[in-house]
């Protein structure tokens, strides 16, 4: 799908429906989610989402006034300057070199999360755009498999 | 003070001044009705179909401005209501919905009668609440209240579980509201409204493009006070029918793909387009890129949503449509000249003679038309006209002398034929001194046509013209303009006995095939005072004209049967 990619932060109240309004909305409407993570925020009955999505000026226009029209939310952040980090999660066969999957991941603002018997496990959590460079640079080590966590984003 | 919760649920009612609740019960709402039984605050019409109960309390919302009000079972009850929500949402009509739910322990569990109905209505409500606590109800009341009728207005349903309505708990009905994360503007903004104003009194050609937000918001004095002030022409959605009044010289009539030329034409060549209330559907506006061509765009809506959403917009006011033109108006008050709009005045009517809104009458067969001005000629201001969905409603759009708003209701977003006579229903209860017409097609007033034995049982008596074509009319025109004349099922041939149908549940019926006889049955059926069927039996073939094709620009329209022969 082509068009603007874009983060956006939605502050909705804790409610159990709330992610279904929000999800429903995009599939509704047909619009675009890339990722989407939510969490509870800490003392507080609110909850963050946050969105990366992708279309053109009128969509996502559309989709952060959509947004804002569901009752339990409180707010539609669209930030030009966020500042956005991804963890990743990669399984990988104990034959490979831990010390080079080591350096890798650290190179990326990570390590070595788990060792255990046949396997390795590297986290790392970084910008969206060098998470895609991990994911391309992991590969000559064999993952079993890759887990993404989805963006996450604060204004600055 | 202590109560279960079906009672809260009647005294939240009572609390909000409804006085009519339409609806059917069943299992998970018995206890509701028990309440209801003992109750003596608010009146209980039992429709035949639920989807008739929420079309009912939408007509009722139309009619008078208030939030209408319905109450369904779980299951079955909730899915048939489904059609009555969607429509409400489409018109952004005021209602509350109460449906029964199964008891919460039972809830995903694939329990007797149990569908989720907030998952199913989530996209055709203005917002919807499962009531899992008892200490909630009489909040959520408030709120579902408060919600549907502010803002852009909408259906909002309560799910309440069978357990909730048994629970005894105290019943204390808040006096406000406070939701913070749902603020809707009401008031447009200040510097917006300014360069607006600029905006049209810079405007060689401006064109009032009034939509179904004026009548929602009221706001109909004020749209003719801001015609008026200036002299601007002006054009209404389908939605809008009634709001400058049928006789009012600036009004050009109905815009889009049944409008007339003199509203398209000016659309076309208008260089100020100021929307107030209307959201540019594609039934309204034809090819996109060619709509409106040569101007800027005001656009006043609640609803910021609407704002940009299908056409690129110079002057976006986000706010009530009241609050705005109140402002315009003390704002153009002095400065505006009338007098600077004669020669687009002048071009407009150069137009509107070209090609009036007409048709030709017959003296073999009765037109449908006819039906519909003689029906304006003898009742006018006096009626409430609703209708189905078809040519008839088309027709009566653009042929019924309309004066005032909420004079004129249906179900234009969804179009749901089966709305006409239910709406008919709610809105007789409403507005009891009014005459109530349901124009309706033989097709359309099947889908709800139980309804009889409602309006019978409660002496609601609304008289139904079925402009009776024997076809689906309006699929049946497309068929012949765009598929070769192929029939394919919408000959409706085979009929029941209209006449024998009505007065088997209490109503009366006529069988019409000339002019007069309509007269004598239309006075007849007022006079009576009953619920009525009243079969015309019309010219098969005739056509909705001007027709602007799907997608087509509106200045290029069909505008006579012999131009689509060619
Ligand atoms: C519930 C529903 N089903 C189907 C349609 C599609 N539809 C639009 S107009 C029409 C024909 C209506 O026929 P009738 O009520 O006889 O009215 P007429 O057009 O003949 O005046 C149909 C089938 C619809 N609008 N609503």
């Amino acid at each position: 799908m082509s068009g603007t990619r874009r983060v956006i932060s939605v502050l909705v109240e804790n409610e159990s429906s709330v992610l279904a309004r929000v999800s429903g909305l995009f599939a509704a409407r047909g619009y675009n989610i890339e990722t989407l993570t939510v969490a509870p925020l800490p003392d507080t009955n609110r909850s963050r989402i946050t969105i990366v999505t992708k279309g053109s000026e009128r969509i996502l226009e559309q989709i952060s006034k959509q947004l804002h029209k569901l009752i339990p939310i409180y707010k539609v952040v669209e930030h030009e300057e966020m500042v956005e980090k991804e963890m990743v999660l990669v399984k990988l066969p104990i034959e490979e070199s831990l010390a080079d999957i080591q350096a890798l991941c650290s190179a990326y603002n990570g390590g070595i999360a788990n060792v255990g018997m046949d396997i390795i496990i590297g986290m790392v959590a970084d910008e969206p755009r060098r998470v895609k460079h991990f994911l391309e640079a992991i590969k000559r080590y064999n993952p079993i498999e890759i887990v993404r966590g989805g963006v996450v984003a604060i204004e600055r | 003070m202590k109560m279960n919760g079906a009672r809260m649920v009647c005294e939240a009612l009572i609390a909000e001044g409804v006085k009519t609740v339409f609806g059917y019960p069943g299992g998970a709402i018995m206890n509701v009705y028990d309440e209801i039984y003992k109750q003596d605050g608010f009146e209980h019409i039992l429709n035949r179909h639920e989807q008739a109960s929420v079309h009912a309390a939408d007509g009722y919302a139309r009619a008078t401005g208030k939030v209408g009000v319905a109450m369904v079972t779980s299951g079955p009850g909730f899915t048939n209501a489904v059609t009555g929500l969607a429509t409400a949402y489409m018109d952004s009509i005021p209602m509350v919905i109460i449906s029964g739910q199964v008891p919460l322990a039972l809830i995903g569990t694939d329990g007797f009668q149990e569908i989720d109905a907030i998952g199913i209505s989530r996209q055709c409500t203005k917002h919807n609440f499962l009531v899992r606590e008892l200490s909630e109800l009489p909040r959520i009341m408030k709120e579902a209240f408060h919600i549907a009728r502010t803002g852009r207005p909408g259906p909002v349903l309560v799910d309440v579980p069978k357990d909730i309505t048994a629970e005894i708990g105290d019943f204390i009905y808040p006096d406000s509201v406070n939701i913070p994360s749902y603020k809707p503007t009401v008031k447009g903004n200040k510097r917006q409204i300014e360069k607006a104003i600029d905006a049209i009194l810079k405007a060689k050609k401006p064109l009032l493009y009034i939509g179904g937000g004026v009548v929602l918001s009221n706001a109909s004095d004020l749209v003719r006070k801001l015609a008026d002030m200036g002299q601007i022409p002006a054009v209404e959605t389908l939605m809008a029918r009634g709001v400058m009044g049928a006789s009012n010289p600036l009004l050009q009539g109905m815009l889009g793909m049944h409008g007339n030329y003199g509203s398209n034409m000016a659309m076309s060549e208008t260089d100020l387009v100021i929307s107030l209330g209307a959201r540019f559907d594609d039934r309204v506006t034809g090819k996109l890129s060619e709509f409106a061509k040569y101007a800027d765009v005001i656009h006043v809506d609640i609803d910021a949503a609407n704002i940009g959403k299908l056409v690129d917009v110079d002057y976006p006011i986000v706010g009530d449509v009241t609050h705005v033109v109140e402002k315009m108006i003390e704002g153009l008050e002095g400065k505006i000249n009338p007098d600077k709009y004669t020669d687009w005045r002048e071009v407009l009517e150069r137009y509107d003679n070209l090609h009036p809104q007409s048709f030709t009458d017959s003296d073999t067969v009765i037109k449908p038309q006819w039906v519909i001005e003689r029906i304006g000629e003898l009742l006018g201001e006096q009626a409430i006209i609703t209708s189905d969905v078809g040519q008839h409603q088309m027709w009566a759009a653009q042929h019924y002398p309309f004066d005032r708003p909420r004079q004129w209701i249906n179900s234009g977003g969804l179009g749901t034929m089966g709305f006409g006579f239910p709406a008919a229903l709610g809105a007789k209860r409403g507005c009891p001194d009014k005459t109530v017409i349901n124009i309706t097609g033989d097709g359309s007033i099947l889908m709800n046509v139980q309804e009889l034995v409602t309006a019978s049982e409660y002496k609601i008596p609304v008289i139904n013209v079925i402009l009776n074509n024997h076809f689906l009319g309006m699929v049946r025109q497309w068929q012949t303009f765009f598929y070769e004349a192929r029939y394919a099922e919408t000959d409706l041939s085979y009929q029941p006995n209209f006449k024998a149908l009505a007065e088997s549940c209490g109503g009366i019926g006529y069988d019409v095939t000339t002019k007069e006889e309509f007269d004598s049955a239309l006075k007849d059926a007022i006079k009576k005072d009953k619920v009525a069927f009243i079969n015309v039996a019309v010219n098969r073939f005739e056509n909705v004209l001007p027709m602007v094709p799907a997608g087509g620009a509106l200045y290029n329209m069909i505008l006579d049967d012999q131009q689509k022969e060619k």
